[in-house]
């Protein structure tokens, strides 16, 4: 899972911070992922770990403190270059946030149409390929309506890997899934790992989800990344904030880690 | 006395912040215009859904709007024997005001609050930030449709809004107060001027651009779940609603 030693890391986060009017979320946040590694990022909901990812990607903008793809500084290129960056990355959202307007297959071909000059052949080739490997064949013409939960996330990652992205986000993957259909997804996530080798960062609070997928995992609290670790080390901490995310005990969490209101995202931040 | 001062303020600072933000809005959408890919196919479907589709209810109120105004002008002209002009006044007043106006509220209440909510639940469940997430503009694939769309469809709407006016009032007084079907017709087109007619096409327009621009405004910058698609969606009303009647006072004196 070791990168190139010159190449510069996937994605670097350096020092971020952000609020929302008095509330801050991120309080000088460092990240670095390396290519082809699976970071998986635990913590209390509301904590921010969803405006983590979103400053991955781009969709908002650090109040200070710098974000790069690799080796390019998503804010100090043009918008165009911006974009090209995106374009490396493949984002799955919580509830799936699929076009409601379009069809399962219109779905997972709108990168490609978009950003490919494919045949109409090669696209519906490629949509079908992608919903293989999410398991789930032969469901292009149905409507977003239609799905149950985990097929909508499940779709999510076919539109997701549309484009073969170097980069996948995945935002509380199984968050209100039953346990089988987490499973179903905790393996879909794997095999889409081992067959594409894409780095990952996955924002989750279930544990199967760390266990199953991780290289590293990391505790967001307080603005911060706290810890940085093995699943292994994470499973056997001492440490009284990992102990209470793995046992779940209220009683060990620490003070600062409980629970806020998740802040609205403001629009206006990231594209005017 | 602060608090006044602090609520006032606020306010204040809030209206600026949303008509700056139109502006923002209409820069970005004006780029997205020039900038391919473009969307012929997307814009044509706007223009069913916000044209073709307030066909019948344009229509209802232009063809009640011209009967009143037969009806109203009637009463009024009667006392100083002057029946022979309502033709004209009926004509004038559709064509120069009621039509592009009332057209443009009633879009408003139809095509603008719809795209207000739509917009509003693709933000709430983040379906515009999927579209920023696959390198797409959202502005651009989302604004620029409907705001062309918008603008080609409001004129035709008050061409045909225009046409019925006039017949709700031929109908009302031939049929009701005994006009002379002849001498009506005549002196509605007497006194009419094609600037007449590209005066009100003018502010077709311009209201078709406001009442897109807002309502899209509204439903983009939506915050909150099924409640602020509600807010969003009245706001888009109330605020596309004043813009075209503001707009209308000072199109008309420049256009007079």
């Amino acid at each position: 899972m070791s990168a190139a030693k010159d190449a510069p890391p996937a994605v670097k986060l350096t020092k971020v911070t952000k609020s929302f009017g008095t509330k801050t979320v991120l309080s000088g946040l460092d990240l670095t992922v390396t290519r082809g590694e699976s970071l998986v990022l635990v913590g209390q909901s509301g904590i921010g770990k969803s405006v983590l990812l979103k400053h991955v990607v781009g969709l908002l903008k650090p109040d200070s403190g710098t974000v790069e793809i690799d080796g390019e500084d998503l804010w100090k290129v043009s918008a165009k270059d911006r974009d090209r960056l995106r374009r490396k990355f493949g984002m799955s959202f919580q509830e799936g946030a699929l076009f409601d307007s379009m069809s399962v297959g219109e779905n997972i071909a709108f990168p490609l149409t978009r950003h490919t000059k494919k045949s109409k052949k090669e696209i519906a080739d490629r949509v079908a390929e992608c919903l293989d490997l999410v398991r789930l064949p032969g469901i292009e013409e149905k409507r977003p309506s239609e799905l149950s939960g985990g097929m909508k996330r499940r779709v999510g990652f076919a539109r997701a890997i549309a484009l073969q992205p170097e980069i996948l986000l995945f935002d509380e993957p199984t968050t209100g899934l039953d346990p089988i259909t987490t499973d179903v997804v905790v393996k879909v996530i794997e095999e889409m790992r081992s067959r594409l080798k894409p780095s990952a960062i996955t924002i989750t609070h279930d544990l199967k989800v760390v266990f199953g997928i991780a290289d590293r995992v990391g505790l967001l609290s307080g603005g911060k990344i706290l810890v940085d670790m093995t699943p292994k080390e994470f499973e056997e901490s001492k440490d009284p904030r990992v102990a209470a995310f793995v046992t779940g005990d209220s009683e060990l969490a620490p003070p600062e880690a409980e629970p806020e209101r998740r802040p609205a995202a403001p629009p206006a931040e990231a594209h005017p | 006395m602060s608090g006044f001062f602090e609520f006032f303020g606020r306010g204040l600072l809030r209206v600026m912040e949303g008509v700056g933000r139109f502006f923002v809005l209409l820069g970005l959408t004006m780029r997205g215009v020039v900038t391919p890919p473009f969307s012929p196919v997307a814009t044509a479907r706007q223009v069913v859904r916000v044209g073709v589709d307030s066909v019948p209810v344009v229509l209802l109120t232009a063809l009640f709007t011209g009967g009143v105004l037969a009806l109203q002008t009637f009463k009024g002209f009667q006392r100083f024997h002057a029946e022979g002009y309502i033709g004209s006044v009926v004509a004038l007043s559709m064509l120069r005001e009621l039509g592009p106006v009332l057209t443009g509220l009633m879009v408003t209440g139809r095509a603008g609050s719809a795209m207000a909510a739509e917009l509003g639940s693709m933000r709430v469940t983040e379906q515009i930030d999927a579209l920023v997430s696959l390198a797409t503009d959202p502005v651009q694939y989302l604004f620029v449709p409907r705001v062309l769309a918008s603008i080609i469809v409001v004129p035709m709407l008050v061409v045909l809004a225009d046409a019925i006016g006039i017949l709700g009032g031929y109908l009302v007084a031939v049929g009701y107060l005994g006009a002379n079907p002849v001498v009506y017709m005549n002196n509605t087109f007497q006194y009419l001027s094609m600037e007449d007619m590209t005066s009100g096409l003018i502010k077709a327009a311009a209201f078709g651009f406001l009442l897109s621009l807002v309502g899209c405004q509204c439903g983009y910058d939506t915050k909150g779940g099924a409640e602020g698609v509600g807010l969003s969606t009245t706001k888009a009303v109330v605020m596309g609603s004043l813009a075209i009647l503001i707009a209308d006072f000072f199109l008309t004196k420049v256009l007079f």
